[in-house]
């Protein structure tokens, strides 16, 4: 029933697909090149959104219109969707709200010029990502990064980590848990402090 | 386990949902994930398309780790990552504002006192800032006129029309006051800004202290004020209040050209633009006029104003004999 994680088929990940639902394109398409724009969409949003509790719903909602498109077909180019796509999430709000930001306008005509440039080359990419996990696991807490590298490197179960580390099993069940929820934050998002359930 | 996250009710929505998908993806990871957890996962993930992203954002970070293999071999060591943040903005305001500072400080003319008092005055949409021979440094707004005068120990200046923002550099044998009608402003060491309104005087204390008083009254009623302090005095009456000096600093937005606005009607914004540009903002509505807006804004721009608020609010704006009109 195991399956491991280690197979990395975008457009067919194991995490995700199942007999009820088939990871498809759109969600392959997602994972490529929507959420890499996240620290540049959560940035926007700050500057653009004067509640900064609301941002992390705004993203999320911005996610689900966007896929929600995307099922319907892939929109490309990405970028500019997303943007526009948030734009008028925010301008929805706005209207509802009856309070308008004048930056989420300004800004969006100031993305409109650079929404274009051609992307920054592949390896660059690859040594930034690298450097993004190594950032984001030094700033893990200690407890959540000894069970998250027990488990990706060293592959152990639940129960040998829970030995290994002699805390109990639902410790060691929270402290990963909570090590994902920070680390997609760090991997993706914009911000340095630490997420997570307490 | 149901997937349920503790504190709830604390938690924006959007955080609970991702602390969700992260509990499932380390159950879905974990070596006892049975058929029966997959009908439930599937049956979480097709409940909304929030759930999926969160899910799928997690699962996406998840695969990225598999890296950490290749991090956990010395010698290969990355430098350390310097984090990006999200603080940008704030940060990014002060460097602009001492930047706009600075170049405001260049562009001051040092100007000599004279023992009779000398006026300076500045146009509709001018800004003028003034060094006195003491280093005590004026800001005047637009259409602004104050007087100086420093003979012997007495400092004083009266503002006979506008706002002004006032550096003082303090001198306590040397007490400087700021007139307004009938009401005076006394330094303390201290950064503040006066404004004198056709009905009335606004005083707000941005650092040190200062003394507000009536001139007039035989009661000697007066206020000692402290950073966020607010005054709003009639010709009879004045009130103090607080607020957040981060506040008060938006308010001196002005001093580098900008109006920050928040949850400021529509018709108190064009109010606030008016007093800057020759070209007059006029509302016709009554409904438009009690739409909220925030913003930075240009003070000098009218047009971008209008442009804003016809893309976002979908009020009617059309120039009319010099006049910007906004409509239904």
């Amino acid at each position: 029933m195991v399956e491991t994680s280690d197979t990395r088929r975008p457009g067919a990940d194991p995490l995700l697909s199942s007999a009820a639902m088939n990871a498809s394109d759109a969600e392959a398409w997602f994972i490529r090149e929507v959420l890499p724009l996240e620290a540049a969409l959560m940035q926007f949003l700050r500057r653009s959104w004067r509640n900064q509790n609301d941002i992390d719903d705004l993203c999320q909602d911005i996610y689900a219109r966007v896929f929600e498109a995307a099922n319907e077909r892939i929109p490309q180019p990405t970028k500019p969707f997303v943007f526009a796509t948030a734009r008028n999430l925010l301008i929805d709000r706005a209207r509802r709200d009856r309070i308008v930001s004048f930056e989420a306008v300004a800004d969006l005509d100031a993305l409109g010029v650079a929404i274009d440039e051609p992307g920054p080359d592949r390896t660059i990419i690859a040594r930034d990502d690298l450097r993004r996990l190594q950032g984001a696991l030094d700033r893990l807490p200690k407890p959540y990064r000894d069970a998250l590298l027990l488990k990706k490197v060293e592959g152990l179960s639940r129960k040998e980590i829970a030995q290994r580390l002699g805390v109990d099993e639902d410790t060691v069940k929270h402290n990963i848990a909570n090590a994902m929820y920070a680390l997609a934050d760090f991997i993706y998002g914009d911000r340095a402090d630490i997420g997570g359930t307490p | 386990m149901s997937g349920k996250a503790q504190n709830s009710q604390n938690m924006p929505a959007a955080r609970e949902v991702r602390a969700h998908a992260a509990q499932w993806l380390e159950r879905r990871v974990s070596e006892d994930w049975s058929q029966r957890d997959q009908a439930d996962l599937d049956a979480w993930l097709s409940e909304s398309a929030t759930h999926k992203v969160a899910y799928m954002r997690v699962c996406a970070a998840w695969n990225k780790a598999d890296r950490i293999v290749v991090l956990q071999k010395p010698p290969f060591r990355p430098a350390p990552f310097s984090p990006h943040r999200g603080v940008l903005s704030a940060s990014f305001r002060v460097a602009a504002a001492l930047i706009v500072f600075s170049a405001i400080a260049m562009g001051a003319v040092k100007y000599l006192s004279k023992p009779d008092g000398t006026t300076y005055a500045t146009a509709i949409g001018g800004q003028k800032t003034i060094t006195l021979t003491d280093g005590t440094r004026i800001e005047l707004n637009t259409d602004t006129s104050l007087r100086v005068a420093l003979k012997g120990n007495q400092r004083r200046v009266v503002l006979d029309r506008g706002e002004a923002f006032f550096k003082v550099t303090h001198d306590a044998a040397r007490p400087f006051t700021v007139t307004v009608g009938n009401h005076r402003v006394t330094d303390l060491g201290t950064e503040f800004v006066v404004r004198r309104n056709p009905d009335g005087v606004k005083v707000a204390l941005v650092e040190g202290r200062a003394q507000f008083e009536r001139t007039d009254a035989a009661a000697s009623k007066f206020a000692v004020l402290t950073p966020g302090d607010i005054v709003v005095a009639t010709a009879d009456a004045f009130t103090v209040t607080r607020k957040p000096v981060r506040e008060l600093n938006e308010a001196l937005a002005w001093r580098h050209g900008a109006l920050i606005f928040f949850h400021t009607s529509l018709a108190q914004a064009a109010e606030e633009l008016n007093r800057y540009n020759a070209q007059k903002i006029v509302i016709t509505d009554a409904d438009a006029a009690q739409l909220k807006i925030n913003g930075t804004f240009p003070a000098n721009d009218v047009r971008l104003f209008g442009r804003v608020a016809h893309v976002v609010l979908g009020v009617n704006v059309e120039n009319k004999d010099g006049e910007v009109v906004i409509s239904r």
